[in-house]
């Protein structure tokens, strides 16, 4: 399907700005997805979706509202497993492995597919405590090992500067913009290779939104990030590759999928054409 | 801030007016009759109060109000050790339901278990006070008599303050947002992790109201403890030991209280209103505490 288009036009991998910096872009597939289904009280949400997402890139899922891209999303940590009533058909392959074989635990699923989503939701405990009740929960019990995890994920995300000398204090003390970095940390803190993120700026201000913006770039090459995203200036400026969904009748289809500057310059399919230059959608 | 609601709300309207009227005169009658009963009690202990050092409630040698002797030390001690004992007991078991029924129970169990708790608390505590009569005591006669005891009042106790934490628990609970729950899972947090990591943390104050709640209800709860617990004032060495209660000692005495003995009564009341307010007190504390 047009999982592999990206392949019929090699060029494609070497040109564009965006390819400048660490060689993190070679299409390694980290996670396979094959005709994944996904049905709601069996009504079907979304439509054999078949695509590859390339290790240490940014993927963007772009595509109007309840066109399947959170569920797309949920359906690779398996958080569709806590909707009553939601059925999931087709493979879904992390780094070779499928995530619905009976040896696959959901929680070591879970954590090496971190999840960022799009209110920022700290615990209402302490910012060291939100960093370590996951650690804890991993095994990872010993002090010194947990602070020297806390602070690297801090100084990841950019926020060690600004809370290093209060970690005790409430997370929810925190701006909008340091929590949600704070969720970033948190996912961060139990290195998972893989980032989901959903619509992680859209419930920021402009310059908070910017700031997650550079970090989630930053990221780039050690993590694989899928985010989803309704700011298509904002998919352009930092996805490496492109999947554009589409609601057809009531059922999400992948529409197209490629490198980004591909999806927004020369799309193949008239919809995307029309989406990302405004016209629809 | 007040004014500008006002100004908000200007011009009101007859209706508006009336509300206002109507809303304000609710607020006042509940803090008056708060007041009025305060104002009650002190006027009804001040007689012994005046007369007598409070010291002596608890250097006098014993309770036999008809010779003066006013020890109170011996009841309060049976109304702390029966509501302590009750609340050990109400407080993991009410919230081990609440989380069964919102976390593990399936939505039909759930939904049924919750409505039986809330039968529970609509029973009169006369019934529970008339079945611990009949049934408990006899049981823990068995065991060690008399039966009526410390032991009854606490088992009667926690069957009545039980459904309130489990209640308040639960509403906490369910309080919980969504997204913490998902936040959480999505960190291959598991169930338990979740639970005593991130949902009893956040639902920490709901939960404590509903202890301190049912803690004002223990200490406060007359008929069915008087039923069962034997009476007799006097420390009780062992759970199976008859003890006297502050609510139950006014109920029993009160018919022929005169004089000095009537006031006493009056003070045992006070004392009881200021538990509960010391109560309310901590639990404005913890509040506070966690907000710092």
């Amino acid at each position: 399907m047009n999982s592999n288009q990206s392949t019929d036009k090699p060029n494609i991998f070497t040109l564009g700005p965006l390819e400048a910096g660490p060689a993190c872009c070679d299409p390694q597939p980290a996670i396979q997805v094959r005709d994944l289904s996904l049905l709601y009280d069996g009504m079907i949400a979304l439509d054999k979706v078949t695509l590859d997402i390339y290790q240490g890139c940014i993927t963007a899922l772009i595509g109007p509202s309840g066109c399947g891209k959170t569920s797309f999303l949920s359906a690779i940590n398996r958080l569709t497993d806590l909707i009553p009533g939601c059925n999931v058909t087709g493979k879904i392959l992390v780094h070779n492995q499928d995530i619905h074989h009976p040896d696959t635990h959901a929680q070591t699923l879970r954590r090496q597919v971190g999840m960022v989503f799009q209110k920022p939701t700290p615990f209402p405990l302490s910012i060291r405590r939100n960093l370590s009740l996951p650690l804890n929960e991993h095994g990872i019990t010993q002090k010194a090992e947990i602070a020297a995890i806390i602070e690297q994920v801090l100084r990841d995300v950019g926020l060690w500067d600004e809370v290093h000398d209060r970690q005790d204090v409430s997370a929810l003390s925190l701006s909008g913009g340091q929590q949600q970095r704070l969720c970033i940390a948190r996912a961060l803190a139990l290195q998972p290779k893989i980032l989901l993120m959903d619509e992680p700026c859209s419930a920021l201000d402009p310059l908070a939104s910017g700031v997650v913006e550079d970090l989630i770039c930053r990221l780039r090459g050690r993590y694989t990030i899928v985010i989803v995203t309704h700011n298509l200036a904002q998919a352009r400026r930092i996805a490496n590759y492109a999947a554009f969904f589409w609601v057809s009748g009531r059922a999400g289809q992948l529409i197209e999928f490629g490198r980004c500057q591909h999806i927004f310059e020369s799309p193949s399919h008239e919809l995307t054409a029309a989406y990302v230059n405004g016209a629809r959608g | 801030m007040i004014w500008s609601k006002r100004n908000i709300l200007f011009p009101l309207k007859l209706t508006d007016s009336l509300l206002q009227g109507i809303l304000r005169a609710g607020a006042v009658i509940s803090a008056l009759v708060m007041l009025l009963i305060s104002l009650f009690l002190v006027v009804e202990s001040w007689p012994v109060l005046g007369q007598i050092s409070p010291v002596r409630f608890f250097t006098d040698t014993s309770w036999h109000p008809l010779e003066g002797a006013y020890q109170l030390m011996p009841i309060l001690a049976g109304t702390l050790y029966a509501s302590v004992g009750a609340l050990l007991l109400a407080i993991p078991l009410g919230i081990a339901s609440a989380l069964f029924i919102v976390y593990y129970a399936s939505p039909r169990l759930a939904k049924w278990y919750k409505r039986l708790v809330e039968l529970l608390v609509g029973i009169p505590s006369v019934v529970f006070g008339f079945w611990g009569l009949t049934t408990l005591v006899p049981l823990i006669n068995q065991l060690h008599p008399p039966g009526a005891s410390l032991l009854a009042a606490i088992l009667v106790l926690t069957l009545m303050i039980l459904p309130t934490i489990t209640l308040t628990a639960y509403s906490a609970l369910m309080a919980v947002p969504a997204e913490f729950l998902r936040n959480a899972i999505a960190l291959g947090i598991s169930r338990w992790g979740m639970i005593q990591g991130v949902a009893l943390p956040a639902a920490k104050n709901g939960i404590t109201a509903g202890i301190i709640l049912a803690a004002a209800r223990a200490l406060g709860e007359t008929m069915a403890v008087l039923m069962v617990a034997g009476n007799v004032v006097q420390y009780p060495e062992t759970f199976f030991d008859p003890v006297r209660t502050l609510a139950a000692n006014i109920a029993l005495e009160t018919a022929y209280a005169m004089g000095d003995h009537r006031a006493v009564l009056f003070v045992s009341g006070l004392l009881l209103m200021l538990l509960v307010m010391v109560l309310s007190g901590i639990a404005g504390l913890l509040e506070k505490q966690r907000h710092a």
